[in-house]
């Protein structure tokens, strides 16, 4: 059976890794190699890179750190972060990225998902959501934003994961604004809406505090994936003890490192 | 030494320092008279079957593949350098492949199932190998260890015998084969971590 996976993020800065509460005071969490490294011997299913300065200055930092990463751990990388054209995808594939995850761009240029997805194949093209709970004439309204969550785009949230699923995506990350970084837990209702609409890989992402957040999401939540990046980076909880924990529970999760019983 | 085809499909990058990482020796081979003068051959591959079979024709690798499978070089296979040694796949119609194991090549389908949403396509993530034989490549790699997949298709050997492993996911199907020196993986063994590296390391140790 498929296990359900715990991915680190690794928001970069400068080849730093920093994690923002609620995207905007960060705070220095390490370096990208020691991070990643970490995280293998931990178990981790997958590691994500975030760019979140993404100039061409930093850019360029960003491709060395993900050939450098590629060179140390051996697992699936996914790299974001100011991707924008079919060229930027490539160079990130070349560079030792076996998915990317596009998010501004594919709301700026609505092809490209779709360009993307026939020219490099489904499996490595991600659409990451910026989704915010907002009300709107009265209602509330499940708004999709960009820029790194500080425009709002008047995209219904729901809308844009159909066409994800015409345009040919291979998985989602749903990052759910109002939880990110809170660590108060996972939007449940908001991940396993998307879930249901979709036949591919959904990730769930902001809001993670603790193991339990992890289990409500990859089971009331419908997600395949949790990822989360304060609750690692900063020691409170490692990888295996969070697998230990949904493994007691049922939770299908790798079998390396975990202790039989 | 190992010689890993690059005809411009994936990321030969990750299989090449997997194998430095357990100390073989690998180059990069590109031309159809570097696989015939090769002792060890990956055929790697990430991407659509179409563009992947018609790359290999237009580079005349295609020839020099099915040699050194028929010469009895030791050769394996990653993902779509699986699918690609199969008859036919349907992958968005109907190509025609290397024709080195008999079977085609098909997308999963849950269609109807209750359980379909749940099934999810592309099968990502890590999934449990299970075999009945004594495959070279699993040497020492505990029955049931989880390694990495990505894809959509998967194969349908004519033979039973060529089957290596089987894997889980709406039902079983054939995650990896083996015939004679002829193997070949649907997951990836450079992308799973330390019992991945460890087949690497089987294979350049046969």
């Amino acid at each position: 059976m498929l296990a359900k996976r715990i991915i680190p993020c690794l928001d970069v800065d400068k080849g730093r890794v920093v994690k923002g509460v609620q995207f905007f005071e960060h705070v220095d969490a390490g370096s990208v190699a020691e991070c990643a490294k970490r995280y293998e011997q931990q178990g981790a299913d997958e590691l994500v890179f975030y760019d979140i300065t993404a100039s061409h200055e930093d850019r360029a930092l960003t491709l060395d750190i993900l050939k450098d990463a590629s060179e140390r751990v051996f697992m699936p990388l996914c790299v974001g972060g100011g991707i924008r054209t079919l060229d930027d995808i490539r160079v990130m594939l070349n560079s030792g990225a076996d998915k990317v995850s596009i998010n501004s761009a594919a709301v700026l240029n609505q092809n490209l998902i779709k360009e993307a997805a026939l020219r490099f194949g489904s499996q490595c093209i991600v659409l990451a959501i910026d989704a915010n709970r907002v009300m709107r004439d009265g209602k509330e309204f499940w708004e999709v934003y960009i820029n790194g969550g500080r425009k709002p785009t008047g995209i219904a949230v729901m809308d844009w994961v159909k066409k994800a699923r015409q345009d040919g995506a291979g998985e989602i990350v749903l990052n759910v604004m109002n939880a990110d970084g809170t660590k108060a837990g996972y939007d449940l209702e908001m991940t396993a809406a998307v879930s249901d609409a979709v036949n591919f890989p959904v990730v769930a992402s902001g809001g993670a505090g603790n193991p339990e957040d992890m289990f409500a999401v990859l089971t009331k939540g419908k997600a395949d994936a949790a990822l989360a990046a304060s609750i690692f980076h900063f020691g409170n909880y490692t990888i295996s003890q969070v697998k230990q924990f949904l493994n007691d529970r049922g939770v299908p999760v790798r079998q390396d490192f975990i202790e039989r019983k | 030494m190992i010689s890993i085809i690059d005809y411009g499909m994936g990321n030969l990058h990750s299989v090449r320092k997997g194998f430095e990482r357990v100390g073989a020796d690998v180059r990069i081979v590109t031309e159809a008279a570097e696989i015939d003068a090769a002792e060890k051959i990956v055929l790697p591959g990430v991407g659509a079957f179409r563009d992947a079979i018609s790359t290999l024709r237009e580079k005349g690798l295609d020839g020099a593949i099915v040699r050194a499978a028929e010469q009895g070089k030791w050769f394996l296979g990653i993902c779509l350098g699986l699918q690609l040694l199969f008859d036919v796949s349907y992958e968005d119609g109907e190509y025609e492949g290397l024709g080195i194991i008999p079977g085609k090549v098909v997308r999963f389908d849950f269609a109807g199932r209750d359980d379909e949403q749940s099934l999810r396509i592309p099968h990502m993530g890590w999934n449990e190998l299970h075999w009945q034989r004594d495959v070279p490549l699993f040497r020492g790699v505990p029955q049931g260890t989880h390694v990495y997949f990505v894809h959509s298709y998967h194969v349908v050997p004519s033979d039973a015998q060529v089957v290596a492993s089987r894997t889980e996911h709406g039902g079983d199907f054939v995650s990896s084969v083996w015939r004679d020196n002829v193997m070949a993986t649907q997951f990836h063994p450079e992308k799973s971590q330390k019992w991945g590296l460890a087949m690497l390391k089987n294979f350049a140790e046969l």
